[in-house]
């Protein structure tokens, strides 16, 4: 029993200090700006060493603490450099005149300044809540219609929710691309042989607009679906039975009992089509890329019709190489969306409380 | 429990879920079979049977499949280790991570926990820019690329994973009986192997929920990768690869399609396998 805790000790002692060792050299030849390939993995194991010297450390008073710290450690730390620091970095840079590698001065809130000048950016936020507003309600009510249709008594529901919820798993780059093909070549086709109409809706700023509403549809409502699905069974049998027997038509049955027993459902659903209508990209990127032309918005002529704000902000970053105004840009985007959450928690609570 | 549904709105029932069904695999279809046609038969003919034929067919696969631009295989490959070792992590990390906060009621389990469902609102597009500076400088001064190189990404996503994964998992430690972890310790059972030998196991059918729910999203991201690997860099997903292969070879539907439709089908195959926990997964991800 002695032994075997001195011989745990000492290997402990020994990881921890090969560890250190390791961890400190290679930051050592990093200030001497030695180009050794072995930096990295000489950090990488020292971190380790270090780690694996305290779980072999023999204390039975710390133990939990230091398995406590282990268990946290390396997703706390993988959320930190991806997340924390980026974040702060971000609102930070939003304020300087940083171009992607460095910065050179403090500007306050130019940026912002600049950005609500800028016509085509107050366009972008006109576009994305008025695409936020029509999805809201279109994709609830589709898959609210859905969802009534998935569970009533029809022959082969297990097919049509299947089929309804497929395209939900195709990455928006991909759905993108297959309904530009769709709109560009087979409906110009169609309404070419019909009406004698040879543009593609894609080519017109309206109707490009109902075109990326109309994807996202056909991509999110059989998602949102099964959520409804999920909330309707729910809903006691004896209730719906109860009901048929007082002779509660079907209309009835579905306002005055149907939606008001899935009200939480209801809030989860339109809270997660707005914050993902809001953050919308993939498909607006791969399916128009944002062009289409606004005769006149403010009096100025736009080139950027469809571009939706998370867009707006990728362009203007990565396309014009403006860092700083893009960042500007996704700073209030985190705090619209931000808004928005509390006012879910909100309400989510307050339904809590009356139930 | 429900009454017989008349015969008449059997009907009109029936054929609206139909219609909508045609509606939402029209564009599937629309794939499926212009994948048998070169070009010109697509312009020509983009809705009929018209011009199909298997010869086609190989003949797109292969332009596709050896296109440099795209690189089919190697994109796959890249995009399958990228998420199956992502997945795996978070499901180790984040359940390790759920359960310490879940059973250590302190203020700094308190505070982790809290900064975690509150990063959840973080928007991708504001981290987005200083992120690649962030790795960027994190990898010149470890020495270890994070940009364009499997690690880095993988990095970034157990931490963009980290949040959503520790809120669900955390959720559902709560429901095991503290008495099994008194009993386990009782018996002689190690703190640590407590979770690995107790709690882990228990906690596979929300670990399936977690890994679908984060398997979606990391398997059809564009943004984080495209940002990380660059446009034009070695290393590609398949996403990343799509949009590549789309740039150059703008109009060539026959190609375009047939990428997409390699794309589309790892995703179907594992639906086909897996239907009920894909959908279940989704629905107790976004209810919980």
């Amino acid at each position: 029993m002695n032994a075997n805790t001195t011989g745990k000790k000492v290997m402990s002692l020994a990881l921890l200090v090969v560890g250190t060792v390791l961890m400190v050299g290679s930051l050592v030849m990093d200030f001497t700006g030695s180009g050794s390939p072995m930096r990295g993995p000489m950090l990488i194991i020292g971190a380790l060493g270090i780690l694996a010297g305290m779980y072999f450390f023999p204390t039975l008073a710390r133990h939990r603490g230091i398995i406590n710290f282990i268990f946290l450690f390396p997703l706390l730390f993988c959320f930190a450099v991806t997340v924390i620091i980026p974040l702060v970095l971000g609102i930070f840079y939003s304020m300087t005149d940083w171009n992607g590698v460095k910065m050179n001065a403090f500007i306050g809130l130019a940026n912002y300044m600049t950005m609500f000048k800028d016509p085509g950016f107050l366009w972008s936020i006109l576009l994305t809540f008025l695409f936020v507003v029509f999805n809201m309600v279109l994709v609830n009510v589709i898959g609210f219609s859905l969802a009534l249709l998935c569970t009533s008594r029809l022959k082969g529901i297990g097919f049509f929710r299947a089929a309804y919820f497929l395209p939900n798993l195709i990455g928006g780059i991909v759905l993108g691309y297959v309904w530009q093909f769709v709109f560009n070549n087979v409906l110009v086709k169609i309404t070419a042989t019909a009406f004698g109409m040879q543009n593609s809706i894609l080519a017109n700023t309206p109707t490009a607009f109902a075109a990326i509403i109309v994807v996202y549809i056909w991509q999110y409502a059989g998602y949102i679906m099964l959520i409804y699905i999920n909330g309707l069974v729910t809903i006691p049998g004896d209730v719906l039975e109860a009901a048929a027997i007082d002779g509660a038509s079907p209309t009835l049955t579905l306002f005055q009992i149907k939606i008001p027993m899935i009200m939480s459902t209801i809030t989860i659903c339109t809270f997660l089509t707005l914050t993902s209508a809001f953050k919308q990209f993939d498909v607006n990127m791969a399916l128009t890329n944002g062009s289409g032309s606004v005769a006149n918005f403010l009096g100025n002529y736009l080139t950027n019709g469809t571009q939706m704000l998370a867009l707006n902000i990728y362009n203007t970053a990565i396309s014009k190489n403006s860092y700083a105004l893009g960042q500007a840009k996704a700073v209030l985007f985190f705090i619209i969306l931000a808004c928005i959450s509390l006012i879910q928690v909100r309400i989510s609570n307050s339904k809590e409380v009356e139930l | 429990m429900r009454t017989k549904m008349k015969t008449s709105s059997f009907v009109i029932l029936m054929a609206v879920g139909v219609v909508v069904a045609l509606y939402t695999l029209m564009p599937f279809f629309l794939v499926c079979i212009n994948v048998f046609k070169n070009a010109n038969g697509i312009v020509a003919n983009p809705v009929g049977v018209a011009g199909m034929s298997i010869g086609q067919l190989t003949a797109n696969i292969s332009n596709v499949v050896n296109n440099s631009n795209f690189n089919f295989w190697y994109a796959f490959g890249t995009s399958a280790l990228i998420t199956i070792i992502s997945l795996a992590l978070l499901a180790l990390f984040g359940g390790m991570a759920g359960w310490v906060i879940c059973r250590n009621k302190t203020k700094w389990s308190t505070a982790v926990y809290m900064t975690f469902v509150a990063s959840m609102i973080i928007p991708f597009q504001v981290v987005m820019l200083p992120l690649i500076s962030t790795f960027r400088d994190v990898g010149k001064f470890v020495g270890l690329s994070m940009l364009q190189s499997i690690p880095g990404i993988v990095f970034a996503y157990c931490g963009f994973g980290g949040a959503m994964t520790v809120f669900i998992l955390t959720g559902f430690v709560k429901t095991i009986p503290y008495a099994l972890e008194e009993a386990a310790s009782i018996d002689g059972c190690s703190y640590e192997g407590i979770y690995f030998h107790i709690i882990f196991p228990l906690l596979k059918p929300s670990i399936v929920t977690v890994t679908i729910l984060n398997g979606m999203w990391i398997w059809n991201d564009y943004l984080l990768p495209s940002l990380m690997l660059g446009q034009n860099g070695k290393v590609k997903t398949l996403p990343v690869a799509v949009q590549a292969f789309v740039g150059s070879y703008v109009k060539q539907w026959d190609l375009i399609l047939t990428a997409a439709l390699l794309a589309m089908i790892p995703m179907i195959i594992i639906f086909l396998i897996a239907q009920k926990q894909i959908m279940n997964g989704m629905v107790d991800g976004a209810v919980k």
